[in-house]
């Protein structure tokens, strides 16, 4: 291992061009930064990347960007979103998370402080999950061509060899399932970016399912058809585009949609819809109508399922559209959002 | 949000429609037009039609501003944030109407034109404020509702000599708007037509007083609703006991907000600065006489249109859209040739279908769906 000198004053410090240059700076701030936060040896080796055996037949990868805006809000930062997120992408294929890498665009400016803060909830968000971060890269970029800090991380993991879920394996008469209230992410970041005075309380359901989904996977794996997490674009868009690729339509009940109540007042208030706000900690799934019991059961069980709650069902439709019975009484249809609703949510 | 959840009971709702069914007479069919962009927007939201008897028949009215604002006007404000050194303020829901021409303001400020969005009018004299040597100028729309917004931003900058503050005036105004209606066909309106759902934020800024002459004048009853779905269908039960009773009157269902008088500051802030426009082309309605406001001759050195002297273009709608049958209620959105092939939310033609409160963009949004496979495509009257 290098050593330096004189440590990063990480306290009153600020990234400045030089950290971003590949050349002394940059090391010193992966050491005194990155490896103690990620702690582990396949990183702190310091090798333009890390060597491992594989650990299975098959496996998932995926990757993302983080942009969201602030970059702290209640219930998580930009740092367990990086990790969480791409868990989940791997967790939704019924893979268990492995490797991560993780890629940052600073802006020069940016304090040390925060950037460590972000670090370690990386790292602690990874270890929880029993992942590592074994490889990255650091850029900076000059004050004002950045938010702050933007990250990338990509992920592997293993898939077990019974599993086979895909978007395209819903089929008519199977069971939409979900596994818990909607909205908690998206109104969270609204609530933190605009300092509105009200939704106290209101926390990102921010948090990695690979638990839940193994927990899933063994008491119904081959009913299972797919799994899909509604993130940007929220349940309206994950229906959306199961309906598209599995070429079906969906008819949903709004009175069995779980959102809690705080977040049902925020929505009315900003005029958002719940179904169209992002969450990054709830999942959808579609299973043979005769596992859905057991397997509801099973997510309940589960912290992150406690809520989860059978909501319609999948139906033969030419047209794709995902119908909706309103709690009112009525019927409409549940589409994408055309543009943005939030942007830089996650 | 107890409050709120009351008004889309599901329970309430049908109990309603159940008194909503034994109220219809047998054999007797019922249409009443919804006036508000609100209202169609939660009639399809809630789906209310899955509530009614198959005798009842709603029909969408004109009562979106971004609908019935013609594009001439909006092409005008275009190619002045274009061609001038000034800065416009607008409504967001503005910014991807089409003009003609395939311009709308936010390809003018992708172009670089200083098109900004703001809340209210107010924000938009503080732009004004902040920037003292730059023309910042206002596209007002609305209804009764948002003149009385626009006339207090224009009282503020008078009282703040904003010499560097004007608004170009798209205010319209409701009872001319159902006149205007009425006169569309030789039997008086949409084919059919027994009465009115009307507006209800504009009644609290109005009163209902002017809608009473308007239910004598042309003998259909007019109840003031709210925007809740509850709302719509109590409303929709006292239009049916109105008509099996005979009566044409106004009934006020939005007793929680509006009164017979209205909110008499927001009037005064109107006609202080405003007077009628003689002469406003609505869109779909056509030129309606005394429909309109303008700035009068105390403020008129606030009126953008003085200031820069815009002239209007007249300019045509893509004469496959069928908006000016859908604001009247001759047609409905899915009847136009144009609606969910050409034209879509992602892709719109008109401005029905980009306003969040036009019939297009709620139809498309919500009850597509309801529409037969094979269902009718009628080229708009009129159209070549
Ligand atoms: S569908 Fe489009 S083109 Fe047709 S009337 Fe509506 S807005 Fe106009």
């Amino acid at each position: 291992m290098i050593v330096f000198d004189r440590k990063l004053d990480v306290a009153r410090g600020r990234i400045d061009l030089s950290h971003g240059a590949g050349g002394r700076a940059t090391t010193r701030l992966a050491h005194d930064i990155f490896y103690p936060a990620f702690a582990n040896d396949l990183l702190a080796a310091g090798n333009d990347q890390a060597v491992f055996a594989s650990p299975a037949a098959r496996l998932a990868m995926s990757t993302d960007s983080y942009v969201v805006s602030p970059l702290f809000f209640p219930g998580g930062d930009i740092g367990a979103l990086a990790v969480n997120g791409t868990i989940n992408d791997l967790a939704m294929g019924g893979a268990q998370p492995l490797y991560l890498s993780a890629s940052f665009i600073i802006e020069e400016g940016f304090p040390f402080a925060d950037l460590r803060l972000i670090a370690e909830s990386m790292g602690a968000a990874a270890r929880a999950a029993g992942a590592m971060i074994v490889t990255g890269d650091t850029k900076v970029v000059e004050r004002g061509k950045a938010d702050g800090v933007f990250i990338t991380t990509t992920g592997v993991g293993a898939v077990a060899p019974e599993v086979e879920l895909s978007g395209e394996r819903a089929r008519p008469g199977d069971c939409v399932i979900l596994s818990g209230g909607l909205g908690e992410h998206g109104v969270a970041v609204m609530i933190a970016r605009q300092n509105l005075g009200f939704g106290a309380g209101i926390a990102s359901d921010c948090a990695a399912l690979h638990e839940l989904t193994a927990s899933m996977i063994a008491v119904a794996g081959p009913s299972i058809r797919l799994m899909r997490d509604p993130t940007r674009g929220g349940l309206a868009a994950t229906l959306n585009e199961i309906a598209q690729q599995s070429q079906v339509g969906f008819k949903i009940s709004e009175a069995e949609i779980p959102v809690k109540p705080a977040v049902a007042a925020v929505c009315e208030l900003l005029g958002l819809d719940p179904l169209n706000v992002a969450n990054e900690g709830k999942l959808v799934a579609i299973v043979d109508p005769v596992a859905a019991p057991a397997l509801i059961e099973a997510m309940r069980a589960h912290p992150l399922g406690q809520d989860a709650a059978a909501i319609g069902t999948v139906i033969e439709d030419r047209h794709r559209y995902v119908q909706m019975e309103t709690k009112f009484g009525g019927r409409r249809i549940v589409d994408w959002l055309s543009g943005e609703q939030l942007p830089r949510i996650c | 949000m107890k409050h709120v959840d009351d008004y889309r009971d599901g329970d309430l709702a049908r109990s309603l429609a159940r008194l909503i069914a034994d109220t219809v007479l047998p054999g007797r069919s019922y249409a009443f037009m919804e006036f508000c962009g609100g209202h169609t927007h939660a009639i399809s939201r809630y789906g209310v039609e899955d509530l009614l008897p198959a005798s009842i028949r709603l029909i969408h009215g004109p009562g979106c501003p971004v609908c019935v604002l013609p594009v001439g006007r909006l092409a005008a404000a275009i190619d002045l944030a274009r061609m001038q050194p000034v800065t416009l303020c607008v409504y967001g829901d503005l910014m991807r109407v089409p003009t003609a021409r395939g311009q709308s303001l936010l390809t003018a400020k992708a172009d670089g034109a200083d098109v900004r969005m703001v809340y209210s009018p107010l924000d938009a004299a503080r732009v004004a404020e902040q920037n003292p040597a730059r023309e910042t100028v206002f596209f007002a729309i609305g209804f009764e509702t948002t003149a009385p917004a626009t006339a207090q931003t224009i009282l503020y900058a008078a009282r703040k000599g904003l010499g560097n503050f004007s608004v170009i005036c798209n205010h319209v105004l409701t009872p001319p708007a159902i006149d205007a209606i009425m006169a569309t066909s030789t039997d008086g309106g949409p084919p059919g037509l027994d009465g009115f759902l009307g507006p209800a934020h504009v009644a609290t800024v109005t009163g209902i007083t002017p809608f009473q002459s308007v239910a004598a004048r042309h003998s259909k009853p007019v109840v003031i609703a709210g925007f809740e779905p509850l709302d719509v269908l109590q409303a929709i039960l006292m239009l049916t006991h109105q008509i099996n009773d005979g009566r044409a009157v106004v009934e006020n269902q939005y007793r929680r907000a509006v009164t017979a008088s209205g909110n008499r500051l927001a009037q005064e802030a109107t006609a202080k600065v405003f007077a009628l426009r003689e002469r406003f082309d609505w869109r779909g309605l056509g030129v309606v006489a005394n429909g309109a406001l303008r700035l009068n001759e105390n403020y008129d050195r606030f009126d953008a249109e003085k200031r820069f002297a815009l002239s209007t273009p007249t300019m045509s709608d893509n004469p496959a859209c069928a908006c000016a049958d859908v604001l009247r209620g001759a047609r409905k959105p899915a009847e136009c040739r144009l609606f969910g092939t050409v034209c879509t939310p992602e892709t719109p033609i008109g401005s029905c279908m980009v306003s969040s409160e036009g019939a297009c963009a709620a139809h498309w949004t919500y009850g597509r769906f309801r529409d037969p496979a094979d269902r009718p495509r009628l080229e708009p009257a009129g159209a070549a």
